[in-house]
């Protein structure tokens, strides 16, 4: 056979579109969210406030049928400016995704910090950190996704 | 607790950028590697374990149908294991337990990934689900940029501190590397090259990020019985544990990692080891980022939290150190994601049978294989020794 450096390539793309169901919990979280209120749940067994609501406590295995609304104000536990885009990335760069401690729950929210320059790293740096309050700020136009939330943004 | 096994033998593929083959010719090569390294024929095998990262990768979904002809798996039974990052370790605990259990006595374990072929940040990005985490999780360096930032403020570990034990961690590995014939990437690097390398997502840099890599492991794992049979230098499964966390990344601790600690005690209970450190001879840590492996010292015990950075800096964990971690250069210098973990754990089995070559331990009798996986919330740990 013939010995070549590098063989023939072709490309390919694999693109199927989904239906996604959310279920009971996630319906209800994403309504909450259209009407500016973020939704959790209290296991009755550990006495957790986990955010987003569950149905289910993971630890203690036990159903959870509450959903209580949690505060929009919480503290910063890490977070990450990201500059890089991929393909398929839904949220555009340069954002700062984060890990939030909302005030009076016991796990951390995924979601962005914003508000303010995110174009010079060092300005971010100096901007952001691991404590600091954030709270909340909505979307006008409110589509029942995660996105309603525009981003948590830096409490004076 | 089951029967004793063995690793009779290990076949590694060159590593990088491998368009001369097609993604089943690759995997081959490692399985040819093997059969070749311990002169056992496929026939005696007793069945095949596979595992890739999620499919995405490569596009094609089930991977160990694609590749069931050059695993030698036509007429035996063939499982595969996919657990993402951790794949590799989990690959060789699907071995282990198979032939533990007492219904086969040889088995092959192959891992593999065609990193090149796909876009692993846009596949990484699939494995979570498109309505909360996906918007949020920018690939693995945004992942464990995160953890990082919790881990140094958690513990109060000065900025400039992390970043010149994080130096002198990837010069390292990139030398180390030079010994390790199936290593990626291969450097001689200088403090300012690291230091002022373009930032991937701050804090971490180019040299604290893992490259993409093709490649595939083959391993044979084999019944105390099949082992002596064949009369090869062995590596025996002293200890193994695997943990998991919520699917809900905000949901665990970053920073005491309990998955890891936890998969990491499991393993040294197993195998009687209280005091990892003085016990060990090597570690092979995954280390896809160079903060990470730090994080992982103390969530294994070789020090307490808090204590990696000044460690490192004393050397403790390089080849001459007490604990040498990661000889071969480890994933921070070649990262086929679905071989990884596996790679690991041939490695130290190459380790503890005295067959590492030029970066032998010398004397390593007790090693540890170990790689995460999920988001960040698996991990596998595998404790080999040399009886
Ligand atoms: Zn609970």
């Amino acid at each position: 056979m013939e010995k070549r450096a590098e063989y023939d390539v072709i490309t390919d793309e694999v693109a199927i579109p989904y239906e996604v169901a959310y279920g009971p919990t996630w319906t209800r979280f994403f309504e909450g969210l259209k009407n500016e209120k973020i939704y959790g749940s209290k296991c009755e067994k550990c006495n957790r406030i986990l955010v987003p609501a569950r149905s289910y406590c993971p630890r203690c295995f036990v159903e959870i049928k509450n959903f209580i609304e949690v505060d929009q104000e919480g503290t910063v536990i890490s977070w990450v400016l990201t500059e890089y885009e991929y393909f398929g990335m839904p949220t555009k760069p340069p954002f700062i995704g984060a890990l939030i401690r909302l005030d009076g729950t016991d796990v951390n929210f995924l979601h962005l910090i914003g508000g303010f320059d995110l174009s010079d790293p060092d300005n971010v740096r100096k901007r952001v950190k691991n404590g600091m309050k954030v709270k909340a700020l909505w979307n006008d136009d409110k589509k029942g996704t995660i996105m309603d939330i525009k981003y948590f943004t830096p409490v004076k | 607790m089951g029967r004793p096994v063995a690793i009779v033998g290990s076949g590694q593929t060159r590593h990088g950028r491998r368009f001369d083959v097609s993604y089943p010719e690759l995997v081959k090569e490692a399985v040819d590697a093997v059969f070749e390294n311990t002169g056992i024929s496929p026939q005696d095998i007793d069945g095949v374990v596979s595992g890739t990262m999620p499919s995405m990768m490569e596009g094609v979904a089930l991977t160990h149908f694609y590749f069931a002809d050059v695993l030698r798996s036509v007429g035996k039974p063939i499982l595969k294991t996919e657990t993402c990052g951790s794949t590799g370790v989990s690959l060789a605990i699907t071995g282990y337990y198979w032939i533990a259990s007492g219904l086969a006595d040889l088995v092959l374990v192959v891992g593999s990934e065609k990193m090149n072929e796909g876009d692993s940040q846009a596949t990484m990005t699939t494995v979570v689900e498109p309505f909360y985490q996906r918007y949020f999780i920018a690939g693995a360096p945004g992942v464990f940029s995160m953890q990082c930032q919790e881990w140094s403020n958690r513990f109060g570990i000065p900025e400039d501190k992390v970043r010149e034990a994080a130096t002198r961690i990837t010069i390292d590995h990139h030398n180390d590397a030079f010994d390790n014939p199936y290593a990626h990437i291969k450097k001689r690097l200088t403090p300012d090259e690291v230091n002022n390398a373009r930032i991937i997502t701050y804090p971490i840099r180019l040299w604290d990020v893992c490259p993409n890599s093709d490649g595939a492991c083959a391993m044979l794992f084999a019944s105390e019985k099949m082992a002596k049979k064949l009369g090869l230098k062995s590596a025996w499964v002293k200890g193994v544990g695997y943990s998991g966390e919520e699917y809900w990344f905000g949901d665990s601790e970053k920073a005491i990692w309990q998955c890891a600690i936890d998969a990491a005690r499991q393993a040294y209970d197993m195998a009687g080891i209280k005091n990892p450190r003085k016990e060990l001879d090597v570690a092979e840590v995954y280390n896809p980022f160079t903060y990470q492996e730090m994080l992982y010292y103390e969530c294994f015990g070789f020090c307490g939290f808090g204590e990696a950075c000044d460690l490192v800096l004393q050397g403790v964990f390089s080849r001459e150190g007490e604990l040498p971690c990661d000889p071969s250069g480890g994933t921070l210098c070649t990262n086929p994601i679905g071989a990884t973990g596996l790679n690991r754990v041939a490695e130290a089995a190459l380790q503890v049978t005295g067959q590492a070559g030029a970066h032998q331990i010398p004397g390593a009798k007790l090693g540890l294989a170990h790689a995460m996986g999920g988001v960040d919330q698996f991990n596998g740990v595998m404790i080999l020794g040399s009886e």
